[in-house]
């Protein structure tokens, strides 16, 4: 007998079953959503230059110092390393005008970090999308600003489509529409960029692809109900950014497979409700911090029957 | 070959199979010293038939219970009882052992007869042969096997299904048994439909082991009653259960048995071993056991006779080849971790795994809510809120959201990102409600 196999010196490590797991990590999930980011990055920065240099620099930044003081002074492990404040920040600055004031975008990060993601506990405990919470409290504070439209690269003032729309004047194209060359957001422009991103994360399989495809057919369906052009509504604003990375945070949407579809069902409709009778031009901040607020109701009514359970016994 | 059934849910872990499925099982010799468990089964424990300096031969029966739910034990070599002792076996629990000193003779007991051919033995005559033989459920369930086929007389059995899933990553003892030596399986199968009285049987066997199914097809080609049945590569295709669903479609109900649908789920293992009861007499005194792992030199196949230290079984596949930081009995996903080498083969020891590093991070993160282990979970269960009730000590809110339908997969745990124990919290509670309900009804 080989004498190895007896050797006192072996130190066996004892472990629950299952010991084995499954390749994708936190961390590697996080960071695979900021390689499909990236394409946006880019189109934000080709559209509207130093200004999306600008934001993303700062609320990054914001959320990742954010998230490492608030852990600090709560004694807390620090968790910058796991990629969701990158995610956050990037996010939160892709939902920004491209001249808001940088300051205004650094209150933005500190309070997606803060109220949108540590007062609950951190990761995995908020209920909000904290990029949104971010977006939504720069909304409420600072409405002028957060309504600022500049063309991209040449940086002159104009209104988004969305507006056009909401005024009966429209002049983008669907290919300007496509490629981002609109005013808006910096990074909800480019739907080739986001579709890119999106399609790798569907790929990976790090989204679910029900939220998307029933966000986006809801939003379909009611604009030709309402005699509208779906395309517009698609690529016209923030739908597209929303619907593949900020409806698929998996966090703030319910875990059940029925619930992602009631998830993007409602989102259409409160989204549509918005844009038709609301008093702003666009709503897909709204409709998913809405959604947000009713994930564990979708996830209570939508559980699975579990294998084997007869009604009699439920 | 018609389109490969399965479940619903489910987990696609690496196989790790080619390290040994290509292998024939290769007989080990019999150990200097057998360590035999009188308790290798679900049910009663045995009792001592032997005491220490009794000479016994090889199949004798050496423990035996009064208790219907218990299977009796053998000795697997002759030799002198050197000692009745208790012992920890691979679960961690201290049991009573009979150590057998083996003299190398292979004298065989005067009750190892084999019986006449299957026409002549009813259906009682069966269930009798099985429960002498100290037959249980080999794919690691360990459920004596005459206790499945005396179901009470209320329950109508109607099919037969013989588990040759091995869903498994690394174990191939069930894949070369079927390569190797279909014509036991088959013959087993038959003398296990007479002893249930059913006309029908299924052989599911997963499509990753295609030489397995046309070896079965061949050998069961005379007998109609026999269908192979291909499965979807899918962990846990082999839980019983979920065997049942993918290949009759029903639902095991809640809380209920195989039979409540007209359903005997066996091992293709244990068929093979009623086979050796019947036709060669002789009891349950050897299994296949796949030693595999990177950490292993000769990854094999490995026939071992019951009681062999696992110590003994690595080096007879070459020994380690590097460091061993963790020692596995049974699959890697619902296998024992051991702490050191001392425990013997028992029956339901299908593999012994070791692996150089560990395969799955120790230190788990918050939950991302991502809902992985939901759409893994094959009883169509909330692992992650189940684990969560379970801390919180919620038991009673866990069982009305369906615990006790779990099937301790661990495929939630598999998949999850954040490396949460999900199914070690999910087992703190069933195990409690186990423990509550066994008292109510005692
Ligand atoms: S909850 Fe139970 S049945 Fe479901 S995946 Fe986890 S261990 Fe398997
Ligand atoms: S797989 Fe893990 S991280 Fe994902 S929902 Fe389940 S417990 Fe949470």
């Amino acid at each position: 007998m080989p004498d190895s196999v007896n050797s006192t010196d072996i130190k066996l490590v004892m472990s629950p079953a299952p010991h084995v797991s499954d390749k994708d990590t936190v961390p590697k999930i996080m960071f695979g959503v900021v390689i499909a980011l990236i394409p946006t990055l880019i189109a934000s920065l080709y559209w509207f230059r130093f200004h999306a240099l600008r934001l993303v620099i700062i609320t990054v930044a914001a959320c990742i110092i954010t998230e490492w003081v608030f852990q600090k002074l709560r004694g807390k492990p620090i968790t910058i390393y796991d990629g969701s404040a990158i995610v956050t920040g990037l996010l939160l600055a892709f939902n920004l005008p491209p001249t808001l004031p940088g300051w205004m975008a650094a209150v933005g990060g500190i309070v997606a970090m803060t109220l949108g993601k540590h007062v609950f506990g951190g990761l995995g405990h908020n209920p909000f999308n904290p990029a949104l919470i971010g977006r939504a409290f720069l909304l409420a504070s600072f409405p002028a600003a957060m309504i600022r439209w500049t063309s991209p690269i040449d940086g002159t003032s104009t209104v988004t489509p969305l507006v056009q729309l909401h005024m009966g004047r429209i002049t983008a194209t669907y290919w300007d529409l496509f490629v981002g060359n609109i005013g808006g957001c910096i990074g909800e422009t480019s739907a080739l960029a986001i579709l890119l991103g999106g399609l790798y994360l569907l790929y990976k399989r790090y989204i679910d692809w029900r939220i998307p495809v029933s966000y986006l057919g809801t939003v379909a369906v009611m604009a030709l109900a309402l005699g509208q052009d779906p395309i517009y509504h698609w690529l016209a604003g923030g739908l597209m950014l929303g619907a593949f990375f900020m409806a698929t945070d998996m966090v703030t949407t319910p875990i059940t497979r029925k619930g992602k579809w009631l998830f993007g069902i409602g989102a259409g409709i409160i989204l549509m409700v918005i844009r038709q009778w609301g008093s702003y031009p666009e709503g897909v901040t709204y409709s998913i911090l809405l959604m947000n607020a009713f994930t564990p109701l979708l996830e209570r009514i939508t559980r699975p029957r579990p294998y084997g359970e007869v009604k009699a016994h439920a | 070959m018609s389109k490969a059934k399965t479940f619903r849910g489910g987990i696609h872990p690496a196989g790790n199979k080619e390290l040994t499925s290509t292998q024939a099982i290769v007989a080990m010799p019999a150990p200097a010293e057998v360590t035999v468990l009188l308790k290798q089964h679900a049910g009663a424990p045995c009792r001592p038939l032997v005491k220490k300096g009794d000479v016994v031969n090889k199949g004798q029966k050496i423990g035996d219970s009064d208790e219907f739910i218990s299977a009796p034990v053998h000795a697997p070599v002759s030799g002198v009882v050197k000692a009745v002792q208790p012992s920890r076996d691979p679960a961690g629990s201290i049991v009573q052992a009979v150590v057998i000193e083996n003299d190398g003779e292979e004298r065989l007991d005067p009750s190892v007869q084999p019986h006449p051919d299957l026409d002549q033995l009813d259906a009682e005559t069966i269930k009798k042969i099985v429960r002498e033989a100290g037959i249980v459920g080999l794919g690691g369930a360990t459920f004596p096997t005459h206790v499945k086929l005396s179901p009470p007389p209320d329950k109508k059995i109607e099919v037969l299904i013989i588990n040759g899933c091995e869903c498994e990553p690394y174990l191939t003892c069930d894949h070369r048994l079927m390569v190797e030596q279909p014509e036991r399986v088959v013959f087993g199968t038959r003398a296990l439909m007479k002893a249930l009285g059913v006309e029908k049987a299924y052989i599911g066997i997963e499509n990753n082991k295609p030489d397995a199914i046309a070896a079965l097809e061949k050998a069961t080609a005379d007998y109609p009653g026999i269908e192979v049945v291909p499965l979807q590569y899918k962990y846990p295709q082999g839980s019983e259960k979920q065997l049942i669903t993918a290949i009759t479609g029903k639902e095991v109900p809640f809380n209920g048995l195989p039979m409540d649908v007209g359903v005997v789920v066996n091992n293709v293992e244990t068929a093979a071993a009623v086979q050796a009861a019947i036709q060669d007499g002789m009891p349950l005194i050897e299994r296949i056991v796949t030693v595999s792992g990177e950490g292993v030199r000769h990854p094999q196949n490995l026939a071992v006779r019951i009681g062999t230290p696992i110590s003994e079984v690595i080096a007879a596949a070459g020994g380690f080849i590097g460091t061993p930081k963790q020692v596995i009995i049974g699959g890697p996903l619902t296998g024992v971790a051991q702490p050191d080498l001392s425990v013997p083969v028992t029956k339901c020891n299908t593999g012994i795994l070791v692996f150089n590093e560990l395969k799955r991070p120790s230190k788990p993160e918050p939950c991302i809510r991502c809902g992985r282990c939901v759409d893994a979970c094959p009883s169509f269960l909330l692992p992650v809120t189940l684990a969560h009730l379970s801390d919180i000590g919620q038991y009673d809110k866990a069982l009305e959201l369906g615990l006790l339908a779990c099937v301790e997969c661990g495929s939630c745990s598999y998949v999850c990102p954040a490396h949460r124990f999900l199914l070690q919290s999910i087992l703190v509670a069933k195990r409690e409600i186990e423990a509550q309900r066994y008292k109510k009804t005692s």
